[in-house]
């Protein structure tokens, strides 16, 4: 058994691949403290020219859904397709909808 | 077996060579962590900082065989000189992760190496040579990065518990005086100055030296009395380690000649 004591906490990376795009989730990794957590983010997961910006964030920070909630939270969404707006007409004017 | 090549007498290339070849060897030297680093991500880091030296290094040794006259290639360059040949400052071919040397010698020494390449290039990035202006200008960068993550580790190392301040207090023992050597200038600095090349390496020790000693501050070493031993290797004359790296680094060349990946 590992000693969970000594072991660094864990954290999760986001990346973002350009200017004016979203930061994604790409993985996460252990690291002692934030700083470090960045500089072996950059390491990890930007070798590629795969970023503009890093974000980590303490994984034990995030707050997730339960997936065993998963059929209550998400099912209901399903047979609800008027909540997309799709029966609207677009004027030509308008792109990237 | 490939013969070797002669590198023309010449202060432009002489200076080049001491910029490629501290480039090369201690990219060569850093990346025996490959495998063995403490967790994955430093030894991705490690593997990493080294590639880009050996991207200075082949951009340097490229420019050096144009200037050269003699049509050699960076592989020829890198791979087929003589020891003496080779003029990259002792501190970069003493031995990385053997002989009572652990990590924190790979820290300090990338402190020292990456401060230093980092003041030189930033003044490279004004040299009258615009193919090394150019080349400075990528790598004021990577050495930038390489001087931050060292500095980090050796505070932290320093700074830490008994046992790697102690670590760390024995790294910098053994590695502090080869430190002298990288300011110790010759002819071909005052050419290079001269010819508007770039600096005098003996005009990088204040910086270099104030630098250092504010991250040792910081991670609580005491810096040791300035040494008067001045290694030679930046004059071709060099260490008994060298001879071993190179006969790893250029048995593929010398026995498949002009082999490329």
């Amino acid at each position: 058994m590992s000693n969970t004591q000594n072991e660094w906490p864990l954290w999760e990376v986001f990346v973002r691949p350009k200017a004016g795009l979203d930061h994604k989730h790409c993985g996460s990794l252990h690291a002692p403290d934030p700083k470090m957590a960045l500089q072996m983010a950059r390491e990890v997961y930007t070798r590629r020219l795969e970023g503009t910006s890093v974000w980590v964030v303490r994984s034990d920070q995030i707050v997730a859904s339960d997936p065993a909630d998963k059929d209550m939270l998400f099912d209901p969404a399903e047979d609800k397709v008027y909540r997309h707006p799709t029966f609207y007409e677009l004027p030509e004017a308008v792109n990237h909808m | 077996m490939t013969p070797s090549i002669q590198i023309p007498a010449d202060l432009r290339l002489r200076y080049l060579l001491r910029l490629a070849d501290a480039c090369l060897i201690h990219a060569q030297r850093q990346s025996e962590w490959c495998g063995h680093g403490p967790i994955i991500e430093e030894d991705m880091a490690l593997t990493n900082m080294s590639l880009d030296l050996i991207g200075q290094a082949r951009a340097v040794l490229t420019h050096v065989g144009q200037l050269s006259g003699k049509g050699y290639d960076e592989d020829q360059l890198a791979f087929l000189r003589e020891e003496r040949d080779y003029l990259n400052p002792t501190l970069v071919e003493l031995p990385g992760r053997k002989a009572g040397r652990d990590f924190a010698d790979a820290m300090l020494r990338n402190l020292m190496v990456a401060t230093w390449l980092h003041l030189w290039w930033q003044r490279l990035q004004a040299s009258g040579d615009a193919e090394v202006a150019a080349i400075a200008g990528k790598a004021v960068k990577e050495a930038r990065y390489h001087r931050e993550h060292a500095s980090d580790w050796v505070i932290r190392l320093g700074d830490g518990s008994d046992e790697s301040a102690r670590r760390m207090r024995d790294a910098l023992a053994r590695l502090w005086p080869y430190g002298t050597e990288l300011f110790a200038a010759d002819e071909a600095d005052a050419a290079a100055v001269a010819s508007g090349l770039g600096p005098s390496r003996a005009d990088l020790q204040p910086d270099w030296t104030a630098a250092m000693l504010a991250v040792l501050a910081e991670a609580k070493l005491a810096a040791p009395a300035p040494s008067k031993f001045v290694p030679t290797g930046s004059q071709g004359v060099h260490s008994e380690h060298l001879g071993y790296m190179l006969a790893e680094m250029q048995y593929l060349q010398r026995a498949y000649p002009g082999g490329k990946w």
